[in-house]
């Protein structure tokens, strides 16, 4: 099984009264409270960590795209990525991802994706995402009647673009192109793995068959809450003739590892709550814009008691605030010490059928401190009771193919030399 | 309440309703937002002088197709179709809502269709100094008194008849708010400025004084940048939608102004 160290950068100093006095944390989130100089030390702590968990021998390191957005701090993540691939020698560099649809052209994908991929000598995954509605509707204005008829034209150029190789021209609905000719070129041949980061529509899911990509599920709620989408996955991948290789799957899990339970209910009760009551304070307002959905997900959805039940939870604000004891109990975030945490991710692996499981690690205001002492109580610790899981029964098909290790460049150390 | 009698046309293949009810001059109607499910009191009140034909927009109940239009081009030439269809000849055209916004290309485009022009709360202008409604971003239970000065009423005929299947109810409303959204999104202007002077019509502006989706200051504007002889009534105490808060009223106004 990868173990992926995700980081989804969250302004760390959102106020205590930020749920009672703050409309929402995404798309209209006050400007006032983003302390640029706070944020320095914020980007750089991040990168440390990130940096620090590739160091700890986590197989990849994952970043992703948002926009006004109080919990993400990366609008750009290929930025972040490009950083990554100089100061990271051999982890994955996973990128999740590119909203498609908001690069005009869509071949900025292509270009930049390419950039990363000789950088790092071939470790990128790209991800593409469609985008949440916050995202793209509403920070960035695109037109959620368009949102998925751009996001396939969009993907049909990149693959066209990184796949041919002579100049071509581009007659799309959205994109007239007249010579087409990406330079630079990725690394890994065709291209690099492409996972897809989806919510649970039947959709995505044949796509993902129809393309095999990997589908990644990036809730924030748990393997509790996520089984009913795994399993709806695997249910449509045995119909569509499809291996149950765990590989084809990705899973977002926030852990919390210390040395017994009762320090882990310690250490992370701040930066959960932090984080289920400031970030994740979206106004429902934002989140359903009329396209987004297409009709059969609507139909499957509104069928649903379940998601019934939740929208009308939902009409005031997208979660009601949990105490860390829910959050826990509803599986959001496990904790414990390293056995435990192992047994729950084993079992949550092998439950869910995840091959790539993306773990948050630093979560909330957490501190880089604690983010560092989690990580590396993880990767000593957790990794190698579970690293081994599915690796003899199933290829992984999606994993970068680097080039080899002395094949690399060797980036300049930093701070190492003085100019005579 | 007479019945309308119903036809199917096609635009761009696509199947699109076109009701038609009463005797006398022909007079057409673009729907505004949401389109009509059902024949409402506001349509009857006009067939009861006019004959009246309804073309259901693409994507608006009664029609498909909104998803091949991906410009404003597209969608006036969708608009064009149907109303050709519907077999406009310098005619009467009264336009609500994003109706109002198609209704105003047409005159615009085609001097013969429309003989005299009635814009209801259009849509198509955007300032920033004085912004529309933010329609796109409402809570469900924030949508009543967004369109409507009477929300329990108007919650009331939006909620799903007894004789219809829920979801598919929900689903048709939320294929009407794409549609509008598909021409719409993010803002609402159209471009149509750029157009209006190209109305030499006679053009009645009518809106409710407590529009909350269009500010009633915008008939200032269209009415500014229209060529054609321009007169603006305002309906007291009436949200956007002024069909349903002050159907009769608004009737008459209509009529009055097309007498």
């Amino acid at each position: 099984m990868k173990l992926c160290w995700f980081h989804l950068m969250p302004y760390t100093d959102l106020p205590d009264d930020f749920k009672d006095s703050h409309n929402s944390v995404w798309v209209d989130i006050d400007s006032r409270l983003f302390k640029p100089e706070k944020a320095h030390h914020m980007y750089n702590d991040f990168m440390d960590e990130l940096e620090f968990a590739a160091e700890s021998g986590f197989d990849g390191v994952c970043v992703n795209e948002h926009h006004q957005n109080g919990y993400g701090l990366m609008p750009s993540p290929n930025l972040i990525a490009a950083t990554l691939a100089r100061r990271t020698q051999d982890a994955a560099i996973i990128v999740m991802g590119n909203s498609l649809a908001l690069y005009n052209p869509p071949l900025r994908v292509a270009e930049e994706f390419a950039m990363l991929d000789c950088i790092s000598g071939g470790r990128l995954v790209a991800g593409f995402p469609v985008g949440t509605p916050m995202d793209t509707c509403y920070a960035y204005g695109m037109n959620p009647s368009q949102l998925r008829e751009r996001y396939y034209e969009a993907h049909d150029l990149i693959l066209k673009a990184w796949a041919e190789p002579e100049p071509f021209a581009w007659n799309g609905r959205y994109n007239k192109l007249r010579h087409v000719n990406p330079w630079p070129r990725p690394v890994q041949s065709p291209h690099p793995p492409i996972w897809i980061p989806g919510g649970g529509s039947v959709e995505t899911w044949q796509w993902c068959a129809e393309q095999d990509y990997v589908y990644a599920y990036l809730s924030y709620f748990g393997y509790k809450a996520g089984a009913a989408t795994m399993n709806g996955f695997w249910r449509e991948m045995k119909n569509l003739g499809k291996d149950p290789n765990p590989f084809r799957a990705g899973f977002l899990q926030f852990v919390g590892v210390a040395e017994n339970r009762d320090k882990a209910l310690d250490l992370y009760r701040e930066p959960a709550e932090y984080f289920y009551n400031r970030c994740l304070h979206v106004d429902a307002r934002y989140a359903n814009p009329p396209g987004y959905t297409s009709e059969a997900t609507m139909r499957a959805k509104v069928k649903s008691q379940v998601l019934q039940a939740a929208r009308r939870a939902t009409d005031q604000s997208m979660i009601t605030a949990p105490t860390f004891e829910e959050i826990v109990d509803k599986g959001y975030v496990i904790i414990g010490s390293p056995d435990e945490v192992a047994e729950q991710l084993r079992e949550v692996a092998v439950d869910l059928n995840i091959g790539h499981l993306m773990l948050l690690l630093q979560f909330g205001n957490m501190g880089k401190e604690l983010a560092i002492h989690n990580t590396a109580l993880f990767a000593k610790q957790v990794a190698p009771q579970i690293n081994g899981l599915f690796e003899n029964e199933w290829p992984d098909e999606w994993w970068p193919q680097a080039m080899a290790s002395s094949t690399r460049a060797e980036p300049r150390p930093v701070f190492q030399t003085t100019l005579q | 309440m007479n019945e309308p009698s119903t036809r199917i046309v096609k635009v761009n293949g696509s199947g699109c309703r076109i009701w038609e009810n009463g005797d006398g001059e022909p007079l057409v109607l673009l729907s505004g937002f949401g389109g009509y499910p059902n024949w409402t009191p506001f349509l009857g009140h006009l067939a009861s002088k006019r004959r009246l034909i309804v073309p259901s927009l693409p994507g608006y109940p009664g029609a498909d197709g909104h998803r091949l239009l991906d410009n404003q081009l597209d969608w006036v030439s969708a608009t064009l179709d149907l109303l050709e269809a519907a077999e406009i000849n310098n005619t009467d055209l009264i336009g609500l809502g994003p109706g109002a916004a198609l209704a105003a290309e047409v005159a615009a485009m085609v001097h013969t269709h429309v003989r005299r022009l009635v814009l209801i709360g259009p849509m198509g202008l955007f300032d920033e100094g004085d912004p529309l409604g933010d329609i796109w971003a409402l809570r469900d239970s924030e949508v009543p008194a967004m369109f409507s000065s009477q929300p329990e009423k108007f919650a009331e005929a939006l909620s799903c008849p007894d004789n219809e299947d829920e979801v598919e109810w929900r689903i048709l409303q939320t294929r009407a708010r794409e549609a509008a959204a598909r021409m719409l999104w993010p803002i609402g202007d159209t471009g149509l400025a750029k157009r209006l002077h190209r109305i030499t019509a006679p053009t009645l502006l009518l809106w409710g004084d407590a529009d909350r989706v269009v500010p009633p200051a915008y008939a200032n504007r269209f009415a500014d940048l229209i060529t054609g002889p321009c007169e603006t009534k305002t309906i007291d105490g009436s949200g956007h939608r002024v069909d349903f808060d002050a159907a009769e009223q608004t009737a008459k106004a209509i009529l009055s102004f097309l007498h």
